[in-house]
C-alpha cells in the first residue's frame, strides 16, 4: 500500500503555478482550464499557461465544462465562460448570490442555482425557473436529453426543463449536497451531510440505496467508464461501489482503493480503463487499477497542498489535478 | 495547521441596532478585514469587505435529536470563503431579529468540515434598552437571544430613564447573569469587547461567576427562562459527574440554551472545564489548579423551565 514503493510517474508531470486555490478543472480538448479561488481561469497547453480574468475581484466557487466550454460560477453572482482561445463573456448574472451550483450539458445547455431557484437555459438560449424547496446544492444534468437532477434539503427533484410536465420528487430525509447520475441513467446518488451517500434506483422500482460508514463527508465521486463503479471520497482510502446489478449496490461490500493515513479528497476515474486517479488531503496523487489494486505514485504528499480537484482529458492521456494552496500540474501517461 | 478563523454571531431583535454595530465594527480603523454573512443586503455601508447574503435554512441532524439543528446555508458558505483564505482575518455573522442562536452555534460543533477551518468566538446580542422588557413578554425569540449571550449591547440607553435602564437590565440579569452587559449608545463600545473573546474556549473559562453582584437591584425572576447554577465546596466524583451531566443534557437539551461549569476531581491536578450548547457538550481538563488553591465545582445552566431541585439535587449527589 505504502506510496514509498508504488512504482512512480512523477517524472511526467509538468508542474504548474496556478496562484491560488484550484475550485475546479475541465478540458476544452487539448487545453487543460483550471478554476481559482481568486477569480481566474488558468489554461494550460503543452507546458505554456495563460490566465483569463473570468470574475475579476472575486472567487471561482464551482466550474463544469462539456469539453467545448468551460463554464464558471462566481461569489460575484455571475456565470461565465471561457474558451480555450482565452475569450470569456459572462453568461448569466444574479445580483448578490453566489453562483456555486452549476451543471452543463453537451450542445451549450447549462443551469445554475440561485437560493432556491434553478435556471436552465438550453442550447437555443431559453430559459426556464423552478422552485425547489429549500436550497439547490447540488445540480447534474442527466447522460442523455435535457433532464437535470436537483439535490436540497429533503431530498431531490427530477426535472425536464422544457416540458410541462410537474417535476419529480425524491424524498429522503436530511441535507443532501452533491448529485451524480449513473452513466446509464439508471441511478441517482447524493452526498449527505451525514458522511453517507443515498442513492435512488429510478428503474425498476424507486428503490432507496443507503451507503454510510464514512468518516467525513464524501464531496467527490466519479464513474467508472462502463459504469459499473462508483468512486468516492472521505475515507482514508477510496470507496468504490458496485453499480453492474439492476439493484445497485444494496447487501454488496464497496471495494477500498489505495488505502492510506490521510484523507481521500477527489476522486477521477481514467475515462476509458478501470483505473482510479485519487487525490488525498496530504497532496499525494495515485493511480489505481482496480483488477489487481496496483498503485503508480503521480504525486508525493506536499505540505498543505491538498488535492482539491482533479480531471482525466477526454481520451484518458493527461490527468490535471489542482491543490489548495495553488499547485496544480498536469500527468501525460508514457 | 493554520489558525482557525474566529466567528462573531451577532444577534437581536429587530430595530435593537445590529445593523449599526456592524457597521462600526467595520469602519473602525483596526487595520483588521472582515467577512461578513448577512440575511440582508443593502444596510452595510461598506463595500471593501466580502459581504455575502445567507438564507438562514435551518437543518435537522438525522440522528434523531430534535435539537441538533444546524444552518446549512452556513456550511456551505463557509466551505466558499475558505476557497478565498487570505483575503479576510475573521467572519461576522448577523442573524435576522427573529432567528435563533443555537442553530448558528451549533453549526460549529457539529460540521467537521466547519470545526476544522473555523471557531465560534461569542455570540453577541444587541437589545433596546426601550423595548426589550416588552418584547421579552411577547417575542420568545428575544428571550433567547438574551439566553444564549456571551456579550449583550444594551443599546440606545439616552431613550429611557435611569430607572427603566436598571429595569431592563435587571430582567436580562433574570434570563442570563453570566454574559457581559454594555450600556451603549449607537452601539458605542469599544470593538475588543465584541470580537474576539473566545467565549467558546475551554482554556478561557477560567471562572464562572455573575457579571455582577451589586446589592440593592431589583430582582426579577423570568417565569420562563432562567438560570441555575449550584456550587459544591470540594471534589466531585467523575465516576457519578459524567453520567449525571451527558444524560441531564441529553434529557433536558432541547430546554438547556446553555450550560458551563468548572469542576475538581479527586487526584487530578488540572480542572475539569466544559461548555455546551443545547445537547452538544464540549469538555476536557484545563489548567492546573494552583497551589494552595481551594478545589471547588460549579456547574451553570441557562435554559427554559429548568428543574431547579432537580439539577441541584442530581449535581450536589455527585460529591465526591
Amino acid at each position: 500500500m505504502s506510496t514509498g514503493t508504488a512504482p512512480s510517474l512523477t517524472q511526467n508531470v509538468t508542474p504548474l503555478a496556478a496562484g491560488a486555490h484550484v475550485t475546479g478543472i475541465g478540458w476544452l480538448k487539448a487545453t487543460a482550464a483550471f478554476a481559482l479561488g481568486d477569480g481566474g481561469v488558468l489554461l494550460a497547453k503543452d507546458g505554456e499557461s495563460h490566465r483569463v480574468e473570468a470574475h475579476p475581484d472575486a472567487g471561482v466557487l464551482i466550474a463544469a465544462s462539456d469539453g467545448e466550454r468551460f463554464v464558471t460560477g462566481g461569489d460575484d453572482g455571475r456565470v461565465a465562460v471561457t474558451g480555450s482561445d482565452g475569450s470569456t463573456k459572462t453568461l448569466a448574472e444574479a445580483k448578490g448570490a453566489w453562483i456555486d451550483s452549476l451543471a452543463v450539458n453537451a450542445g451549450g445547455a447549462f443551469a445554475y442555482g440561485v437560493g432556491k431557484r434553478v435556471i436552465a437555459r438550453d442550447d437555443k438560449g431559453r430559459e426556464k425557473v423552478l422552485e425547489v424547496p429549500s436550497a439547490a446544492r447540488g445540480l447534474a444534468f442527466a447522460p442523455k436529453g435535457y433532464r437535470l437532477a436537483i439535490s436540497h434539503y429533503n431530498g431531490a427533484t427530477l426535472w425536464f426543463p422544457n416540458v410541462e410536465a410537474k417535476p419529480e420528487p425524491l424524498e429522503w430525509k436530511g441535507s443532501h449536497l452533491d448529485i451524480t447520475w449513473s452513466p446509464d441513467a439508471r441511478f441517482v446518488v447524493t452526498s449527505m451531510q451525514e458522511n453517507a451517500l443515498h442513492g435512488w434506483r429510478l428503474i425498476p422500482d424507486k428503490g432507496h440505496m443507503r451507503m454510510s460508514g464514512y468518516p467525513s463527508k464524501t464531496r467527490s465521486f466519479s464513474w467508472s467508464g462502463d459504469g459499473k463503479w462508483l468512486a468516492t471520497s472521505g475515507a482514508e482510502a477510496a470507496i468504490i461501489w458496485p453499480f453492474e446489478s439492476k439493484e445497485g449496490p444494496m447487501g454488496k461490500a464497496p471495494r477500498e482503493c489505495g488505502v492510506r493515513p490521510a484523507k481521500v479528497s477527489r476522486v477521477a476515474f481514467h475515462p476509458n480503463t478501470l483505473v482510479l486517479a485519487v487525490g488525498y488531503e496530504d497532496g499525494c496523487i495515485l493511480l489505481i487499477r482496480l483488477n489487481d489494486a496496483s498503485e503508480l505514485l503521480v504525486r508525493p504528499a506536499v505540505k498543505d497542498s491538498g488535492i482539491t480537484a482533479m480531471a482525466w482529458d477526454k481520451g484518458g492521456k493527461r490527468l490535471a489535478f489542482g491543490c489548495e494552496d495553488g499547485q496544480a500540474g498536469v500527468l501525460t501517461l508514457p | 495547521m493554520t489558525d482557525k478563523i474566529p466567528v462573531t454571531v451577532l444577534t437581536g431583535y429587530l430595530g435593537a441596532g445590529k445593523t449599526t454595530l456592524l457597521n462600526r465594527i467595520l469602519t473602525e480603523q483596526h487595520g483588521k478585514k472582515y467577512a461578513v454573512i448577512v440575511n440582508e443586503f443593502g444596510e452595510i455601508g461598506i463595500d471593501n469587505e466580502l459581504v455575502v447574503g445567507a438564507d438562514e435554512e435551518v437543518f435537522e441532524m438525522n440522528n434523531g435529536c430534535i435539537c441538533c439543528t444546524v444552518r446549512g446555508d452556513l456550511i456551505r458558505i463557509l466551505d466558499g470563503l475558505m476557497k478565498r483564505k487570505g483575503k479576510f482575518d475573521a467572519i461576522i455573522v448577523e442573524t435576522t431579529g427573529l432567528a435563533d442562536p443555537a442553530p448558528v452555534a451549533q453549526t460549529f460543533f457539529m460540521d467537521q468540515d466547519v470545526s476544522d477551518t473555523a471557531r465560534l468566538d461569542a455570540v453577541v446580542t444587541v437589545a433596546d434598552a426601550k423595548w426589550l422588557s416588552d418584547r421579552l413578554k411577547d417575542a420568545p425569540e428575544a428571550k433567547n437571544q438574551i439566553a444564549f449571550a456571551d456579550v449583550i449591547i444594551l443599546n440606545k440607553i439616552d431613550l429611557v430613564s435611569a430607572g427603566e435602564l436598571e429595569e431592563v437590565e435587571a430582567r436580562i440579569r433574570a434570563i442570563n447573569p453570566y454574559a457581559k452587559v454594555h450600556r451603549t449608545q449607537n452601539c458605542a463600545i469599544p470593538i475588543s469587547e465584541v470580537l474576539d473573546r473566545k467565549a467558546f474556549d475551554l482554556d478561557r473559562i477560567i471562572e464562572i461567576e455573575p457579571d455582577f453582584l451589586e446589592e440593592g437591584h431589583h430582582h426579577h425572576h423570568d417565569e420562563e427562562m432562567q438560570s441555575v447554577s449550584v456550587a459544591i465546596d470540594g471534589e466531585v466524583d467523575p465516576e457519578k459527574f459524567m453520567p449525571w451531566i451527558s444524560n441531564l443534557t441529553q434529557v433536558e437539551g432541547p430546554n438547556i440554551l446553555r450550560c458551563k461549569g468548572i469542576v475538581a476531581f479527586p487526584n487530578e491536578p488540572k480542572r475539569f472545564v466544559f461548555q455546551g450548547v443545547h445537547m452538544i457538550l464540549d469538555g476536557d481538563v484545563q489548567g492546573e489548579w494552583k497551589p494552595g488553591e481551594k478545589h471547588t465545582s460549579k456547574v451553570v445552566f441557562i435554559g427554559r423551565d429548568l428543574n431547579e431541585k432537580a439539577i441541584k439535587e442530581g449535581f450536589l449527589a455527585c460529591a465526591a
